[in-house]
């Protein structure tokens, strides 16, 4: 196990490599001067635009801007947000718990839905069960994470007035009545992601569960006398249900582009609503930032999918 | 116990191989009234030609042909919208704000007094131009790295298909903003306000959307470089070109048509999800997310500026997946990932 974890380490790291030479390419690229308001500030003299250029290293060699930058991004050391007037880094910090909070209930409550809906269809395939579960399925994934939310706030927050539409990150409320706050006002978001991937989830759960129910093994539990019921749940589905993992962590860059426009509509606190306002305000390090910590927490993903993958299957050699 | 189609596959054995699909393929996508054409009454029913056993499969998939006239109607009206309904999309009417549908205003108005329909109509015209160009675009990039990927018998491959990974384990949408919010300015200078947003638009989305199809290309081309037809063609003294091109490429060609009908609608989904946050299209191009965008604070006066426009996206996003199941079914039987 040991071995098998510093290999899948070793090959996350090429990856964040690619990534972070993609994102500094991207910025090396784009044209636009960081300093470009000074130039023409007569209160800055040219002497002090140079040494701050100098300074911040923009007129080296590109890799070694790349080298720079990479290193600064390791330790944390992210700049500072002109907007805000904070550290980047904290101010990323801050809400990093909040856009985990929605993702990671989204992905919950898809999974709940995916998992026993998908496999029922599957294990019936082409009954009315499966038909109507694919065919919802597809409405599912044709309908934009945006029109879902406004869809919700239409019915739920406009109509019914049964839930708030705009996220309170400090709810003036203690005990339990926090909790019921918290979770009143988290519904919305995480239904509309959830639902979302929850649409793709089941039609994963389905062909990957289907590939199982025909093989052999299949039969001689049902030849043995199983019940139905037993042969479903310990033979096919455990079986079954292991690529799902890793499909679900392949779906964790649509996922973090779900939670941005869910956040943006629902007003959440977290990064993908930073992202967002930061680019309305022009405020490139936190732009950056957030980019890369989405790119980050992709990678990271799909390092723990891997590694689920090797626990959960014995088939993959450790070795 | 069991039917192969219980399975989900499809029984019938033409594989996909075989040329003479793929000249279906091809038929299909050329010279669509060709299928108008009768089959033969001689012929068995298992031995239907190429573009006949295709249309046969496709029209089994009855939701994919209730999306076909969906779509056909959804594109006929952005097409044709402007000579039945010939309300300019700038006119401001503040004595009919935010109004409800009526006979004057059948989508309603939005908060300048402007007809949403005739809005729908102009920015949904972007709005599928911008899922069929970002297609092609990712269609080409695809078409191209997975057939290099997929001849190349040195080190090329891998790192293509390394690339092509890392491009998956990207995160779309962030970067998809941040291009646009780097590079906006620079591609306005040179195209212009409407044509800089649109081409950058479509590159940008193209250029995120080209993996899935260069990893299809790459499966199709290993499995046919190795068929027979290939090695006849080979010995026969055919270059490399020109054995991908008329000999492996149209083979391939099934699975990259259903995956360039999904691209399609990722595309407008893309689109409209940028306009949506703001960072799309300006307010004068009102594509059908732009107009989303505006109507979102206005949810509980107009709930109807939001409904229509929406509707308009899930309808055409829909019915194009449904279509691409139809064609998954009629031309992909194996369903490669």
């Amino acid at each position: 196990m040991g071995a098998y974890l510093l290999r899948r380490l070793l090959v996350a790291v090429p990856s964040l490599l690619g990534i972070s030479l993609i994102l500094f390419t991207i910025l090396a690229l784009a044209p636009g001067d960081p300093f470009g308001d000074m130039a023409s500030n007569p209160n800055i003299p040219p002497e002090v635009r140079l040494a701050l250029r100098a300074k911040f290293g923009l007129d080296d060699p590109v890799l070694f801007r790349y080298w720079h930058w990479l290193v600064a991004m390791v330790r944390g050391d992210w700049g500072f947000s002109f907007q805000s007037r904070t550290d980047v880094a904290r101010l990323i910090l801050d809400r990093v718990p909040t856009t985990l909070f929605v993702v990671g209930s989204s992905q919950v409550l898809a999974l709940l839905i995916a998992v026993p809906v998908g496999i029922a269809a599957a294990v019936r395939p082409y009954s009315l069960l499966d038909k109507l579960a694919n065919t919802l399925a597809f409405a599912g994934f044709s309908l934009p994470t945006f029109f879902t939310g406004i869809l919700f706030i239409l019915v739920f927050s406009i109509n019914l007035h049964w839930l708030p539409f705009v996220y309170d990150a400090d709810i003036q409320a203690t005990g339990l009545a926090w909790y019921w706050e918290h979770v009143r006002q988290a519904i919305m978001p995480v239904c509309v992601l959830g639902f979302f991937q929850a649409a793709s989830y089941t039609r994963y759960v389905r062909s990957a569960v289907l590939d199982v129910a025909r093989l052999d093994y299949v039969t001689t539990a049902r030849a043995k006398g199983l019940a139905e019921g037993t042969v479903t749940r310990r033979h096919i589905a455990r079986n079954g249900l292991i690529p799902v993992v890793t499909l679900v962590a392949l779906q964790m860059p649509a996922v973090f582009g779900g939670a941005i426009v869910t956040e943006q509509i629902f007003r959440v606190p977290g990064i993908g609503a930073l992202l967002i306002n930061a680019m309305l305000a022009n405020d490139t390090p936190v732009v950056m930032a957030v980019t890369f910590v989405f790119a980050c927490l992709v990678v990271l993903f799909n390092l723990i999918a891997d590694l689920l993958y090797g626990w959960l299957d014995p088939r993959i050699s450790f070795g | 116990m069991r039917d192969p189609a219980v399975l989900g596959l499809d029984p019938t054995p033409a594989a996909m191989g075989s040329p003479l699909v793929a000249e279906g393929t091809a038929a299909l996508v050329a010279a669509a009234p060709a299928l108008a054409a009768a089959v033969p009454d001689a012929a068995p029913a298992r031995r239907r030609s190429g573009p006949h056993e295709v249309w046969h499969r496709f029209s089994r998939h009855r939701l994919a042909l209730v999306s076909v006239v969906v779509l056909a109607m959804l594109v006929l009206g952005v097409l044709l919208g402007p000579l039945l309904w010939p309300i300019a999309i700038d006119d401001i009417d503040f004595s009919a704000m935010l109004q409800g549908p009526s006979a004057a205003h059948p989508f309603g108005t939005d908060d300048l007094g402007q007809d949403i329909l005739a809005r729908m109509i102009s920015g949904g015209r972007i709005s599928l131009a911008v899922g069929v160009s970002a297609m092609l675009v990712a269609t080409v990039v695809g078409l191209t790295v997975g057939s290099l990927a997929g001849m190349s018998r040195g080190a090329l491959g891998p790192v293509l298909m390394w690339v092509t990974d890392l491009f998956l384990a990207l995160p779309q949408l962030p970067l998809l903003l941040l291009l646009i919010y780097l590079f906006r300015d620079t591609l306005k200078r040179i195209f212009g306000v409407e044509g800089g947003v649109f081409v950058m638009i479509v590159l940008v989305i193209g250029g995120l959307g080209w993996m899935p199809v260069a990893r299809l290309v790459r499966a199709q081309f290993l499995s046919l470089r190795e068929k027979e037809f290939v090695e006849a063609a080979r010995s026969q003294g055919a270059t490399t070109f020109h054995l991908v091109l008329h000999h492996i490429l149209p083979n391939a060609l099934g699975p990259v048509i259903v995956a360039g009908t999904i691209e399609v609608s990722s595309a407008i989904i893309a689109e409209s999800t940028l306009s949506f946050l703001g960072l799309g299209f300006p307010p004068d191009i009102p594509t059908w997310g732009r107009i989303l965008f505006d109507a979102k604070d206005h949810l509980d006066v107009a709930p109807h500026w939001a409904l229509f426009p929406g509707a308009a996206i899930f309808l055409t996003v829909l019915s194009i997946n449904f279509i691409g199941d139809g064609l998954r079914d009629a031309l992909d039987a194996r369903r490669v990932v």
